[in-house]
């Protein structure tokens, strides 16, 4: 359960000041997938990163499955990032010199952590790479590297996946696999998975949709495309 | 994180970039390297002045005219003065010692630990043989001489107590003037020129090889009273024969402070003294224990010369991590991303540092002890290095705690960066 209420993010930019999120107020049910849209600048990467707790709120509360953000420490908002996020990025952002299994291995490094190999190459056969554990990530294509980002996140089996543009590199059919993956996670295994993107055929694929602009949310509902197609996809995944 | 992963991580960092980290190596490689071998160039001078001067014979006191604590602080141990006056040719300049002097301070009860005296005159000369001729040092001595400051003849017979009664003109040689003008042969019951006076050579000394003072075997030995009546005619202000100095064997070496003591009580009895000593009394433990200071303050200097290089190279150090860190800052945001600590970041990049110093430490020992060992007597003869364990151990330790230092800025830099700023990092 994410909850975010009043939330805005100041940024001071030399003497000006930018809010990049003005009053957002937004809950997120556990096992639900969203999907948020709008056009660059209208805070959605903010937002996310808010989500993700690799920044904090200047105003308002945000509490992370009931525990209260706001008050921890740089290693404290470290510890959720590695116990309760997966992040999947739009630039994969996967280390070059390490293979396709050093950096899956990579957040189980940070954290009490046993059987880091055995756990990584599960994690790797679930995005179906588990013949190409021994690639680095200049010997994939942007598909599997996109997987390989996946994994990294799933390892450590968190509770909620954020995706920032995780297809917005890819072509359309790498693009269809990575939803197919991210939907299956949502549907199959109960993960909150909330997706950044500006792509109306990813954000259908969300079962609610959270349109900004200017740092506001302008519109929340079910989306267009997925409203029939899930039906109860949350109540599922509250388990 | 544990600190096995710790370490591979770092060196799988380091591994990426070979060239780059060679070179950030190579500075503390050359740090570690010169501070060893001057080190050990020190060590080993330090060492052949204790064993040369243990050489000149044991338990030994030197008496010289002239006050030279006046001149100089003695008490400061700030005794190089006493060191150049000990191995200079012109040995006390003033002249108020005398023979008299020299067989006063033979007395039990005065000075209950002497059990040898041997006085002796010094002088510089031009010694002639056939068509070869030398400039050599001239000591007159006694017969006691010989024991105490441990020679030996390689053939005939060292200066006897008949030779001194009668102030004989004999010479006895040391081995290289020897070598210079008599060659190969046998030169006892020749004759020599010193100074123009005919001289009959009754022996030729040992060789002792060359020391950190000088040649021992390029001087050579006549009585003591020949050498004042016909080389080195000095005379006190009260008339009597001036010696150069006064070498005194005690029988413990524990009781060179009581015995320096006695014999200036001695002295100052017979000179009718009441301020100012007018001699100079050092023991040979002392003289070690001068020149060793100032050995070692001279290889502290140096090492301290080759410790700024060691210095550079850490900078160096720093350089390359900085440049690594920003390098890495998308990596580092990467990490931060995935959970990792503040001190997972910090430790990662000292941890790099520090390899890398320990390594350059590493290879600077060996590259250090393989040139002490090339340089070992190559310098001169008489100058060995020594690599001693301790010297060796520091260095190491002085270069891995230089990569932590100069780690630790760059690594707080990757450490505290927005996790954010990070990862937008182009």
């Amino acid at each position: 359960m994410i909850e975010l209420s009043d939330v805005t993010k100041v940024y001071r930019l030399g003497a000006v000041e930018v809010a990049a999120l003005n009053g957002v107020s937004l809950s997120i049910e556990r096992g639900s997938m969203l999907a948020v849209m709008g056009p660059s600048g209208s805070g959605k990467s903010t937002l996310m990163n808010i989500i993700g707790c690799l920044d904090v709120p200047t105003s308002g509360a945000y509490s992370l499955e009931g525990q209260e953000v706001a008050p921890l420490s740089g290693n404290g908002l470290a510890e959720i990032r590695n116990t309760k996020i997966g992040f999947v990025f739009q630039t994969y952002n996967l280390l070059p010199r390490l293979t396709a299994l050093g950096n899956v291995e990579l957040p189980l490094m940070y954290g009490r952590g046993r059987n880091r190999r055995k756990r990584a190459l599960e994690a790797l056969e679930r995005v179906g790479l588990g013949d190409r554990t021994r690639h680095r990530p200049a010997e994939l294509s942007g598909g599997q590297q996109q997987r390989v980002g996946i994994a990294r996140a799933l390892v450590k089996d968190p509770a909620i996946l954020l995706a920032d543009e995780p297809t917005g590199n890819l072509d359309s059919r790498s693009s269809a696999e990575i939803m197919a993956i991210l939907t299956g996670l949502n549907r199959d295994e109960g993960r909150t998975v909330v997706v950044v993107t500006h792509e109306a055929e990813v954000a259908a694929q969300a079962s609610r949709v959270v349109a900004m602009r200017d740092g506001k949310i302008v519109s929340d509902g079910p989306s267009a495309g997925s409203a029939g197609y899930w039906p109860g996809a949350g109540d599922r995944g509250a388990q | 994180m544990s600190p096995f992963t710790i370490v591979s991580t770092a060196l799988s960092s380091l591994g990426t970039n070979k060239l780059r980290t060679g070179l950030a190596l190579l500075g503390i490689v050359i740090g570690v390297a010169a501070v060893i071998s001057v080190m050990s160039v020190g060590r080993g001078a330090q060492r052949s002045i204790t064993a040369d001067l243990e050489a000149l014979g044991t338990n030994l006191l030197f008496v010289r005219p002239g006050n030279l604590g006046a001149r100089y602080s003695f008490a400061e141990g700030a005794s190089v003065t006493t060191v150049m006056e000990f191995s200079g040719p012109t040995r006390g300049s003033m002249e108020t010692l005398t023979l008299e002097d020299a067989y006063a301070l033979w007395d039990p009860l005065f000075a209950p630990h002497v059990v040898a005296v041997a006085p002796e005159i010094e002088t510089w000369g031009r010694i002639v043989a056939g068509r070869e001729n030398t400039s050599t040092q001239i000591i007159g001595v006694t017969p006691e001489y010989e024991t105490m400051r441990n020679y030996a003849t390689a053939s005939g017979q060292f200066i006897t107590r008949e030779q001194v009664a009668t102030a004989a003109e004999a010479v006895v040689l040391g081995s290289t003037v020897s070598k210079v003008l008599f060659g190969n042969r046998d030169p006892v019951g020749q004759s020599v020129r010193i100074e123009g006076r005919r001289f009959y050579v009754t022996g030729v000394l040992q060789s002792r090889g060359g020391t950190i003072l000088g040649s021992l075997d390029s001087q050579v030995m006549v009585p003591i009273t020949t050498a004042y009546y016909q080389l080195s005619p000095n005379r006190t202000t009260s008339g009597d024969i001036a010696v150069s100095s006064i070498n005194v064997q005690i029988d413990d070496s524990g009781a060179a402070e009581e015995s320096i003591q006695d014999l200036a009580t001695v002295l100052r009895l017979r000179h009718r003294i009441t301020g100012e000593d007018d001699f100079t009394i050092t023991s040979q433990e002392e003289t070690i224990r001068a020149l060793n200071d100032a050995t070692r303050t001279f290889t502290l200097f140096l090492g301290s010369i080759a410790g700024i290089s060691l210095l550079v190279g850490g900078i160096g150090i720093m350089n390359i991590m900085m440049v690594s860190v920003t390098e890495r800052t998308r990596e580092i945001g990467v990490r931060k991303a995935m959970g990792a600590k503040w001190r997972d970041i910090l430790f990662q990049f000292v941890t790099e540092a520090t390899l890398l110093s320990i390594g350059g430490g590493i290879a600077g020992v060996l590259l250090g002890v393989g040139v002490s060992r090339l340089l070992d007597g190559s310098i001169d003869q008489s100058l060995p290095t020594v690599v001693s364990a301790d010297i060796v151990l520091m260095a190491l330790a002085v270069a891995a705690s230089i990569g932590l230092f100069f780690g630790i800025y760059p690594a707080a830099r990757a450490a505290t960066l927005h996790p954010i700023e990070a990862l937008r990092y182009e």
